[in-house]
């Protein structure tokens, strides 16, 4: 199975690092590797550090930090020899790298697949930032290309600051769901593959909720035209965070459907599972009955 | 023990005596510069007459160059221009993409072992009317060792079939903007940028760190220098880790080695607080032969690849805007701080935007901690434009630009990239020094190969490959053009008041040279002949090393 890559990148200061440090304290034993452009200052909280040397930090529950210096892809190949294997990867990018470039980059390693592309936005700054001369394409490059832009340091705004800042976010072009953070705290299983299987497994089948989040998870047993359904569940639902789903196909060959915002991979499923699906939303706006009918629809759907 | 060398001539530029028929080298050292009576009052001497039909200059000084050109050698050469290598063998240009193929055969039949890869470098399409060589041509001359061939611009790779199935890219369903598909829908061969090389250059032969540069490489390297007059070659830029420092420090130190090599600090990968104390613990370990302590900076990429940053109107084919290799706020810490420690750094920028944030960001800094005479250099610089060559030269900075691009690809830029009015100021020597702006020009070998007259040539005659006049307003003065590979490059490396001149004190650094760069006229500066180097008072023979 491919190793699920998670790209964060923002402009510098929106607190790539502090979300990654909450990742590595919340992963729920899932063993993330963390691969850093370089080893700044405190890269991980120094309590999470076991042991370190000049390419890597060994972190507490058997994460670790590498830095890659200006060779990605070498470090992404050599870390596919690391013992043991790691469950998750995640890329902290530069503050002025292009996020989509990079997981075109990454998806052509073997052994590595994108999980999706995070971007962090500092609800203080990061209008002025896309307002920036030199930088502000860039900016909007990396908003363009996430899957989910965590609009983190909401404390640190008025009401008034924070609603002008969601309605510019929204109307920025590309499909990238908005999610509020304080201090970089987002729900590790929403952003991370690895945290949300490990939750799955814990808690299937029904319903929970998770601070501000809702997982629900339901079983459709249907053959289903999963590429269209996949389409329908990514453009008709923006509420709709993460999901993944075993789903059989209409030429009955059971699939892996994954889904982050509006990126969906389709992959043969391991033998042996159950059909289902589980998705993961602010409990907010979370809309189970539109999963239900859409659910519903595809049968008909499936056998027209 | 003195030795006074006659010449031809020896052109001092140093202007109070610019040219004299005798110097006088004592310890490595330049005694004095004048005629046989002046500089026989220093007392017993030798004269060595060997020199009596040469010309002698200073040693040449090559402000941007990248010595993993010696290890390049060691790889087929594939470039559509004749080319010298380190034993002095002058490898034909190839014309057509079959004589490339032909030339990978012929290299190809002496490998041994069957599964040897096998790597070129210097191939550029732009010359087959951009043909691409596919990995079906590639084929032809192998189809089970791997064979990937670099191109000029260092960013775009070709390879065979072999070498995508070891790299794990023969597949249907790729989806990137740097690797083209052919109808079947399989990679075509071509790979285009880093990210996408790295998978496949590993596999056929391309080191894993491309900056590194192993201890033949610099022999060859320095070799390459003594063939072309350079006695001062900048390294631009290396990671300069422990290992790769001693071992420079080494190599530099043999007794017979003939160059001073001004290894770079190269910024990626460290905080600017640990690149500053990274470069300070360096420049400590300088000797004369290895100049370290300097750092260099990218703050964008490349014109030809589309990433470097332009202001309005951008690209003239419409191209989006490239990419920032550095932050500002990240490049204004790294030039607060080596301010503060007295460091030198040199920054990289083609595009015209990335280089007003360069000086934008220098002036800020120069507020918070004034340092007069601190030659913060932009290296390329080809797009800036007067306002800008004013601004650098009022801040006490320096420019090193690539003339030797403008031949290479001038025509590219004017078709394609910036168009006629900002391809013809591309490079713009003549408004840099009527801005009294510190000039050097450069080569950046491998890109273009190691050779300052050449360099000269470009900067004097503007004349692209197809045989234009691009820029003709730009053009400069042989002596301009002389100086600026001489005094000037030293001036960028503040080795001015060591190198760069024949004058009492100075090291006795001298480009041997069969003609006179003073009297054959601009035209001819690329045909000088170049018969060795003295460096530090060692005579170097090209035909000897
Ligand atoms: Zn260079």
């Amino acid at each position: 199975m491919n190793l699920p890559v998670t790209i964060v990148g923002g402009y510098l200061g929106a607190g790539k690092t502090t979300l990654v440090n909450h990742l590595l304290r919340n992963a729920n034993g899932a063993r993330l590797a963390v691969l850093v452009n370089e080893f700044g200052e405190l890269p991980i909280d120094e309590d999470l550090i076991e042991a370190q040397d000049d390419m890597m930090i060994s972190i507490a529950g058997g994460c670790v930090c590498c830095s890659y210096g200006n060779d990605l892809t070498l470090a992404m190949l050599d870390m596919t020899r690391m013992q043991p294997r790691p469950d998750h990867v995640i890329l902290e990018a530069s503050g002025v790298a292009i996020p989509g470039a990079i997981a075109a980059a990454v998806s052509l390693l073997p052994d590595y697949g994108i999980d999706g592309v995070v971007v962090l936005a500092d609800a203080e700054s990061i209008r002025d930032r896309a307002d920036d001369r030199y930088m502000g394409d860039t900016i909007e490059r990396q908003l363009l290309d996430a899957d989910i832009v965590v609009l983190n340091k909401t404390d640190l705004v008025s009401p008034d600051h924070l609603r002008q800042t969601k309605t510019w976010l929204e109307a920025q072009p590309g499909n990238a769901r908005i999610l509020d953070a304080v201090s970089g705290k987002v729900e590790p299983a929403v952003l991370l593959q690895a945290a949300f299987d490990r939750e799955w497994k814990e808690n299937t089948p029904g319903s929970h909720a998770t601070g501000s989040f809702r997982t629900e998870s339901l079983v459709i047993e249907h053959v289903v035209d999963v590429e269209q359904f996949a389409r329908e569940l990514t453009t008709t639902m923006p509420w709709l965070i993460r999901s993944k789903g075993f789903i059989k196909a209409t030429d009955g060959v059971m699939k892996t459907l994954q889904i982050v915002g509006h990126r969906w991979t389709i992959s043969d499923a391991p033998d042996g599972v159950a059909a289902g699906l589980v998705v993961i939303g602010p409990s907010e706006t979370f809309d189970l009955e539109a999963v239900k009918s859409l659910a519903a629809a595809s049968l008909t759907e499936a056998l027209r | 023990m003195t030795t006074i060398y006659n010449a031809r001539k020896v052109i001092t530029m140093n202007p109070a005596r610019p040219e004299v028929s005798h110097v006088a080298v004592r310890d490595g050292r330049v005694l004095g510069a004048g005629s046989l009576e002046e500089l026989g009052r220093w007392g017993d001497y030798e004269l060595d007459e060997r020199f009596s039909d040469k010309v002698l200059m200073p040693g040449l000084v090559e402000g941007h160059a990248h010595t993993m050109e010696g290890t390049l050698w060691r790889h087929t050469y594939c470039g559509f221009f004749d080319r010298m290598d380190p034993a002095g063998k002058t490898w034909p240009g190839l014309k057509s993409i079959n004589a490339v193929l032909d030339r990978l055969s012929e290299v190809e039949a002496t490998l041994e072992s069957p599964d040897a890869p096998l790597p070129g470098w210097q191939l550029d399409p732009i010359y087959f009317d951009n043909q691409r060589v596919t990995r079906h041509d590639l084929d032809k001359v192998s189809s089970t060792r791997p064979i990937g061939v670099m191109h000029a611009s260092g960013h775009i790779m070709n390879v065979n079939t072999r070498a995508l199935e070891l790299a794990g890219l023969l597949k249907p369903g790729l989806n990137h903007p740097g690797i083209p598909l052919g109808k079947d829908g399989l990679p075509e061969g071509e790979l285009r940028g880093p990210d996408v090389m790295t998978p496949a250059g590993i596999h056929v032969g391309f080191d894993r760190d491309m900056l590194a540069c192993d201890e033949r490489g610099l022999r060859d390297f320095a070799k390459l220098c003594v063939r072309s007059g350079v006695t001062t070659v900048t390294d631009l830029a290396s990671r300069l880790s422990d290992d790769a420092a001693d071992m420079m420090l080494q190599v530099t130190g043999e007794k017979d080695y003939p160059a001073r090599v001004v290894p770079l600090r190269f910024f990626h990968g460290l905080t600017p607080k640990e690149l500053i104390d990274h470069a300070t613990s360096l420049k400590a370990r300088s000797t004369d032969r290895l100049r370290l302590g300097m750092i260099k900076v990218v703050a964008d990429g490349s014109i030809q690849g589309f990433t470097a940053r332009l202001r309005q109107p951008g690209y003239h084919n419409g191209a989006p805007n490239g990419m920032w290799y550095v932050a500002p706020e990240h490049l204004r810490e790294i030039y607060d701080r080596a301010l503060a420690a007295g460091l030198h750094v040199h920054t990289h920028t083609n595009g015209d935007e990335a280089t007003q944030l360069a000086i934008e960001t220098l002036e800020q800094a120069l507020q918070k901690c004034p340092a007069p005479d601190h030659r913060f250099t932009l290296q390329h610089c080809q797009l800036a434009d007067a306002a800008q060559f004013r601004k650098m030269s009022k801040l006490g900075m320096c420019v090193n630009l690539f003339a030797n691009h403008h031949f290479y690809w001038g025509d590219e830029h004017y078709r394609l990239t910036v168009g006629p009015e900002r391809a013809e100021r591309m490079n713009a020597c003549r408004t840099a020094l009527a801005n009294d702006l510190p000039m050097a020009i450069h080569s950046d070998a491998p890109i273009t190969p190691l050779g300052p007259l050449f360099t000269a040539w470009c900067a004097v005659n503007r004349i692209t490959s197809s045989g234009r006049v691009q820029g003709e307003y730009e053009r400069i003065e042989v002596s301009d053009a002389l100086y600026a590979i001489t005094l000037g490059a030293a001036h960028t490396l503040k080795l001015d008041g060591e190198i760069g001149s024949i004058e009492a004190g100075k090291h006795a650094d001298f480009a041997v040279l069969e003609d006179d760069p003073t009297s054959v006229g601009g035209d001819k500066l690329k045909d000088i002949r170049v018969w060795g180097t003295v460096q530090g008072g060692r005579i170097f023979e090209a035909a000897r090393i």
